[in-house]
């Protein structure tokens, strides 16, 4: 009943909008009806296109004013993160310089030229050096940028392997992630969907009789020792995800039926990162946006909503069904330490297999 | 290559002989200007879909917790309680981004204008295949047909997102919306695909025999080098998505493995092996990049003619602007691999398609800099259609920024499948052919229906969009570049991202508005396609020979001859003539010149 009424009153707005423009329609009908612009036209719509130009730089300064903070261009917590950052700025700068020149170039000269009854247009259709110097701007500007961006795309895709980097396995089904640790051996046990034993708690897949599957830890949290360069190999038993790290500018996709990788090296720990001032500053006014929010809920007699604090995340990026909104799983960066005491804690694979 | 065609033996047929009746007039019609006018309605009325669907997207982005009584009552038992269900979010997701893509700005852009302008400014009697066309319009139907009907089924719609890559949109067990809805889909994009290729096939076929005398292809319009170019594409790459589609339904319903291996879902281990995802998305994006400028060629082709005519000027660096077409062609069939940077691909193969990727922004960056060379100095008539075709440049330079970003494959690591690129591609792409498509139907409104739609009325719908689509995307971006995931149903899960709510309920606003201001074209089309005010042949002053036919629509376009063409389309304001526009068919002067192309 409400959806039928629902129906009925959008339907009810429909028709008041197209009455009103109908009416806004009758209303001139009587001026001038060649339905062609005419000086007048020229005139007014010359004058908003310079005001539409002041919009557009005025939206621009707004977004950079009120959301500037929320781009992730500084506390990156990888050790290629920097580098991708200061790509990033760069692009930016150059992309504000071109934006703000040609979209003034537009909307001015289709202000100042706007048409006059009696002028004449200059009839300008060709200049082979303008068309060069336009042509050879964005040449040189992209090669600055491909070179650069090429650059950074290697240093970070090229896996060293003999910096002996901490193997990790990142393990993604619809709806939630797993982390497998190589244990001792830093060799990951072969693995295959087709292993699964839900009987036994082999939920990974892990071929049982692999002497290197055999110390092989698997967690719900991913715990990352800092300054240790990790490899990621992501796999996915079921759809396409993706693996998502946004502070330490990280991300591939898993993969069913291929093993993927990715490796970088934090470089902050959680504690220090929450003590950034910046972060810092944004996690207080996260939890000034909830509390606001949870005095709306307690209103209604609902529960009120948790305080936050920062952690790093690992979010699925990659369309995966109906609960892809919600499919995470936090990272914890500690000292070596602590890394070490964390992991001893953990069931080792052939202690975590259920006998039956 | 000089295309005479001797239409000589046909003139006498037209205007004659046929004797129509209803269905031959308006429904299996062969006539071209009919089959556009067919393409144009029925891609507004999935238009009108589309876009209530991002209404809806938007609305549970930004309120995602508070029941809706509109979602009650448009999507009903997927929102029970006015609580919208989160596997209609992601089919809402989906058949908004198919019906825009393909069957708005694809069938609804290049099928209208491509049918209703190549013949007539190339001067031919209509296309080379009348029965072909009429075939080409009715699989489009047929397709849009099925598409609506798959958002009814049981299980729900397709819900893959627009790429449906599998094995989502291949596993009935991973998602409601990949059973029979999938099936539907896929069904629905076969057919779209033969109707699209019958369609280019015409259109080059039609574009390369019939030009008249005298139009050679270096005086042909830029519209009409856009729409060649375009159905080029089409007929390279739409193939490819159909073998995709293909193979798909082959794993999907016969149990190969194409697309798919090692796949234990629900408690079950299926039998394939061997496939692979990645597979499919090569063959994916071999159309998908390709398309984003089989959708975008065709809006800067009506820029090109729009903004010349308005300009009263002649368009600058015609040889550029179609080299640039040219290039851009080429260029966008060797970038697919940009969309899989992170896909697990060679990251060897990531750095030739950065390179790919970033040189098409040199023939883009010419055509932006073209266009605003021929405002300069020009006598800017600001009809509804030339704001459009402005606000096309400004969106398209927007957008196509931004690329910069997204095509570097080290800078893709963090932005990819973010709201960043959501800005990005509907600024450059989708706002952008839309306002192709926009200012296509202002200016041509008048050789269509013969009439012409209300200019303050045109005004209003487009300043208000125009704000709405800066306010709506331009934000996004930096959303985006917080990290905030595209296609979540609600964020409110992560609260890292609880700063950007506010930002997102903005979105919605700005999104509400400018929907709500599609209505006032949506009278205007109607309301003058009856009772407008009656055209003169040459409302623009133009030089095209389709201001040449009548006003009213013939068999045949022309009453007598078709015009021979001696010049090319863009002699606005040349000196040594009184007015400010010589159309093609007129002769040259004694010792005027042409110039050279």
């Amino acid at each position: 009943m409400t959806g039928l009424l629902t129906i009925l009153i959008l339907l009810g707005i429909t028709i008041a909008i197209w009455q009103m423009v109908k009416i806004f329609d009758l209303a001139q009908a009587n001026k001038d009806t060649s339905q062609i612009a005419n000086d007048k036209d020229n005139s007014v719509h010359g004058y908003l296109m310079l005001a539409f130009l002041g919009f557009i730089y005025l939206i621009t300064i707004i977004s950079f004013a009120l959301w500037g903070d929320l781009p992730l261009v500084s506390n990156s917590a990888s050790e290629h993160g920097p580098e991708i950052d200061r790509l990033m700025i760069i692009s930016m700068v150059v992309i504000f310089i071109v934006q703000t020149i040609t979209q003034f170039l537009l909307h001015y000269f289709a202000f100042k030229y706007k048409g006059e009854k009696g002028r004449k247009a200059l009839f300008y259709a060709d200049n082979d050096k303008l068309e060069f110097i336009w042509t050879i701007i964005p040449v040189i500007t992209l090669a600055g940028l491909i070179m650069y961006g090429l650059f950074t795309w290697n240093d970070i895709m090229n896996i060293d392997e003999e910096e002996d980097p901490i193997v990790i396995e990142l393990y993604a089904q619809q709806f939630n992630w797993k982390a497998r640790y190589a244990g001792q051996d830093n060799v990951l046990g072969k693995a295959n969907v087709r292993l699964i034993n839900l009987d036994n708690a082999n939920i990974l897949g892990l071929d049982e009789s692999d002497p290197n599957a055999q110390d092989d830890i698997i967690t719900t949290e991913l715990h990352l020792p800092v300054g240790k360069p990790v490899l990621f190999k992501m796999r996915s038993q079921d759809v396409l995800h993706s693996a998502y790290m946004p502070h330490f500018r990280a991300q591939m996709n898993c993969v069913p039926g291929m093993i993927t990788q990715f490796a970088f090296t934090p470089t902050v720990t959680t504690e220090e990162m929450r003590l950034n001032p910046e972060i810092y500053e944004k996690v207080r006014n996260i939890n000034k946006i909830r509390n606001e929010n949870s005095k709306k809920l307690q209103a209604k007699g609902e529960e009120p909503l948790d305080r936050y604090e920062f952690d790093y995340l690992l979010l699925c990026n990659k369309i995966c069904g109906k609960s892809h909104y919600n499919m995470q799983m936090k990272i914890i960066v500690e000292t070596e330490e602590e890394y070490n005491a964390w992991l001893q804690e953990q069931k080792l694979f052939k202690n975590s297999l259920v006998q039956n | 290559m000089s295309a005479h065609v001797d239409t000589h033996t046909h003139d006498d047929d037209h205007g004659h002989h046929h004797k129509e009746t209803f269905v031959t007039k308006y429904i299996f019609s062969q006539d071209h200007k009919m089959i556009a006018k067919q393409y144009l309605i029925t891609g507004l009325i999935m238009g009108i879909i589309g876009i209530l669907m991002s209404l809806l997207m938007r609305m549970q982005i930004a309120w995602p917790e508070k029941p809706n009584v509109i979602f009650e009552a448009l999507l009903g038992k997927w929102a029970p309680g006015g609580v919208m269900d989160a596997d209609i979010y992601l089919a809402l997701v989906t058949i908004h981004g198919t019906i825009m893509v393909f069957f708005v700005l694809t069938a609804g852009l290049s099928g209208t204008f491509s049918n209703l302008l190549i013949p007539l400014q190339i001067g031919a009697r209509d296309m080379a295949s009348g029965f072909l066309n009429m075939i080409s319009y009715w699989l489009f139907f047929l397709s849009s047909v099925i598409m609506v009907i798959s958002l009814f089924v049981e299980a729900g719609p397709a819900a893959a997102g627009w790429t449906i890559y599998p094995p989502l949109s291949a596993l009935p067990l991973a998602q409601g919306g990949s059973g029979a809805g999938m099936t539907l889909w896929l069904v629905s994009m076969a057919i779209f695909i033969a109707s699209s290729l019958l369609g280019s096939l015409n259109y080059i076929v039609t574009v390369l025999n019939l030009r008249t005398k005298g139009m050679s292809m270096t005086r042909l319009p830029l519209t009409i080098w856009a729409f060649f170019i375009t159905a080029v594409i089409g007929v390279v790459s739409f193939p490819v998505l159909l073998s995709a589609a293909l193979l798909l339904i082959m794993d999907r319903s016969f149990g190969t493995s194409f697309f798919l291996s090692d796949i234990f879902i629900q408690g079950e281990v299926l039998h394939y092996q061997g496939g692979s995802p990645v597979l499919y998305e090569h063959l994916f994006w071999f159309l998908g990049h390709p398309e984003v400028y089989i959708v975008l060629l065709p809006a800067l082709g009506i820029t090109s003619e729009v903004i010349a005519t308005n300009a009263r000027k002649p368009i600058f660096g015609y040889r550029a602007m179609v080299a640039s077409i040219i290039a851009i062609a080429f260029l966008s069939t060797i970038v697919w691999g940009h969309h899989m940077f992170i896909s697990g691909m060679n990251p060897f193969l990531g750095s030739v398609f950065t390179f790919t990727t970033l040189l098409i922004a040199i023939p883009s960056a010419v055509k932006a800099f073209n266009y605003i060379t021929t405002l300069w100095k020009g006598n800017l008539q600001l009809n509804p259609a030339m704001l459009f075709s402005i606000g096309l440049v400004s969106t398209f330079i927007t957008g196509g920024l931004t690329g910069i970003i997204l095509g570097d494959s080290a800078l893709d690591i963090n932005v990819h499948d973010t709201y960043f690129v959501v800005a990005h591609f509907h600024l450059v792409m989708g706002i952008s052919a839309l306002y192709g498509l926009f200012a296509g139907v202002y200016h041509w409104f008048p050789k269509m229906f013969g009439r012409m739609l209300n200019k303050n009325l045109g005004y209003i719908h487009f300043w208000v969009t125009a704000v709405c689509a800066y306010g709506v995307f331009f934000p996004m971006h930096f959303i985006g570049m917080a990290g905030l995931p595209r296609r979540y149903y609600t964020n409110s899960n992560f609260p890292l991202f609880d700063d950007t709510q506010n930002v997102q309920v903005l979105i919605t606003i700005f999104a509400l508005v400018a929907g709500l201001v599609q209505l006032v074209f949506l009278y205007n089309f109607i309301h003058s396609m009856f009772y407008g005010k009656k055209a003169e042949q040459n409302p623009w002053r133009s030089n095209t020979l389709e201001w040449t036919t009548p006003v009213e629509h013939m068999h045949g376009n022309w009453p007598g001859d078709i015009p021979h063409v001696h010049r090319w389309a863009y002699d606005y304001s040349k000196p040594g003539h009184d007015e400010d526009f010589v159309p093609q068919h007129i002769p040259l002067k004694d010792g005027e010149e042409e110039l050279q192309h």
